[in-house]
């Protein structure tokens, strides 16, 4: 089910104590949705350490135990940490917002 | 009829001996005087391996209480126990282990609260616990400290809501009385076996698993909120069938309030814990002048007895709620304001007036409860007039 699809559920109908009975839930929100700043990878610089992927706080980094592939932006919250640890300078914060308005100039034309 | 047998205890140890016959998993301790002695003759079942507790020496009460919250939703049998600055500290805690639902008890030896410090008895403690959603329940004496405390378990896993024992600090946790304990095997058979069955979603239950406190966006904390009230609300019978079954194995039935010669009475004062004697006594003399008088006790103070107490209320004249804490607020102390609204739906409202007494360990005498009657007489009466709905009973001029 992805975010927004669901139907609120009434009072009596939320468990006892707010509990939360579904594992895995942590992935229906895409919290990506409050970054303000996305990392964004220069692929000539990452030498695939996977240094990044061991700081990322929100498991947000595909890997293999070869390679890096790009960010998965539903969860990315744009933290930085993987920038800033980065020893090869191969992430570069850039305000989403930029980004987004690029975007949308490119789709307008 | 369950056996018994008469021993000399003080409160502190009485509650021990109920918690060493309960047989806690998890006791989570952190000492504050007057609770730090209860603890202490715990310590010794613990370490005589007389009970199966884990006991938790932690850093303060806000993490005894964590703990507490971490051991319940594992499905843990789970108790802990504070006074005064400790309950306060405890406080954040207290609404995160009733919005998640999780049973535990919880002793309060009541304290007042500083500045000025002072380790002796009143109520301000508990009455910051007051809008938390726990259980709450008073005990007059040490007798009624036991019973509470083995009750206690049994409310709070049936309600799945925490549950507070309060019973005086030093008043009854220090004074020997005689205290008639029941044998282990009526205790253990009347709060059940300890288990996973017990809750609704054991947090180490891996084959389930489940998230405890997570976060409710704008959008669905009122409805967490409002299941929380609507349960809570259902405590009233809960207690009720608790309270029951224990009078039927103990011969000893409780109510949610106690009224002592009140069929008659004109003038009702009205107390909380370990004074109610001294009321019943202030009582008994005013009776003997041809006065009629009575007194009610608050037992279950959360959730509130409004309609037991709009009853024992409503042919009264005057009432005089006594509180052993101030609000600091201009309308009247924590207790005074329970009554007052308790007695929003009855036709004839009796005159009410608030007397503060018994702060800091002040000790209370009969002449001073008789001097708070004959004075809501008189302002009853239109004889006395009154700036204010409060005032302080005893206090040097």
């Amino acid at each position: 089910m992805a975010y927004g699809e669901w139907k609120l559920k009434a009072w009596h109908e939320i468990p006892i104590g707010s509990i939360v009975p579904e594992a895995g839930s942590s992935k229906v929100n895409h919290t990506g949705s409050w970054r303000m700043l996305r990392p964004v990878l220069n692929t000539d610089k990452c030498t695939h350490c996977l240094i990044c992927w061991i700081f990322c706080p929100d498991d947000s980094i595909p890997v293999t135990p070869q390679e890096r592939f790009e960010t998965d932006f539903d969860y990315c919250k744009g933290c930085g940490i993987c920038a800033v640890e980065c020893p090869y300078d191969a992430l570069e914060m850039v305000p989403e917002m930029d980004i987004k308005l690029k975007e949308l100039e490119e789709e307008l034309g | 009829m369950a056996q018994t047998k008469v021993i000399a205890l003080t409160g502190n140890q009485a509650a021990a001996e109920a918690m060493r016959q309960i047989n806690f998993d998890v006791a989570a301790v952190y000492p504050i005087s007057p609770q730090t002695e209860l603890m202490g003759f715990f310590a010794e079942y613990v370490a005589n391996g007389e009970v199966d507790t884990e006991m938790v020496a932690v850093d303060g009460e806000h993490s005894a209480l964590a703990t507490c919250i971490g051991a319940a939703a594992a499905g843990a049998r789970t108790i802990t126990a504070s006074a005064g600055p400790g309950i306060a500290y405890m406080v954040e805690n207290m609404y995160v282990a009733s919005g998640m639902r999780v049973p535990m008890v919880l002793l309060d030896v009541n304290r007042a609260l500083s500045a000025p410090l002072s380790i002796h008895c009143d109520h301000a403690d508990s009455m910051l616990t007051r809008d938390t959603s726990w259980i709450s329940i008073f005990s007059e004496n040490a007798q009624e400290a036991y019973h509470n405390i083995i009750m206690a378990v049994k409310i709070s896993e049936k309600a799945m809501y925490p549950i507070i024992v309060n019973y005086d600090g030093y008043i009854v946790s220090h004074s020997i009385e005689d205290v008639e304990i029941l044998d282990d095997q009526t205790v253990r058979e009347f709060v059940g076996p300890s288990g996973l069955h017990r809750i609704p979603y054991p947090l180490l239950d891996v084959d389930k698993p489940v998230t405890y406190g997570a976060t409710a966006q704008p959008d669905y904390y009122t409805e967490c909120k409002y299941q929380q009230h609507v349960d809570f609300l259902k405590v009233y019978d809960i207690v009720r069938e608790v309270f029951d079954e224990f009078g039927e194995i103990t011969g000893k039935k409780y109510d949610f309030i106690e009224e002592y010669k009140t069929d008659d009475a004109e003038y009702i004062g009205i107390s909380m814990g370990s004074s109610f004697g001294t009321l019943k006594d202030a009582v008994d003399r005013l009776r003997e002048q041809g006065k009629k008088v009575g007194a009610v006790k608050i037992r279950l103070f959360r959730p509130f007895p409004v309609k037991e107490l709009a009853k024992a209320l409503s042919k009264a004249k005057g009432v005089a709620v006594l509180d052993r804490a101030d609000s600091f607020d201009g309308i009247g102390g924590p207790l005074f304001k329970d009554v007052a609204t308790s007695l929003i739906q009855n036709e004839n409202r009796p005159y009410l007036h608030n007397f503060i007494y018994g702060l800091g360990g002040r000790e209370v005498h009969e002449e001073e409860f008789i001097k708070a009657f004959e004075r809501l007489e008189r302002l009853e009466k239109g004889i006395d007039t009154r700036e204010n709905f409060v005032e302080y009973l005893q206090v040097r001029e």
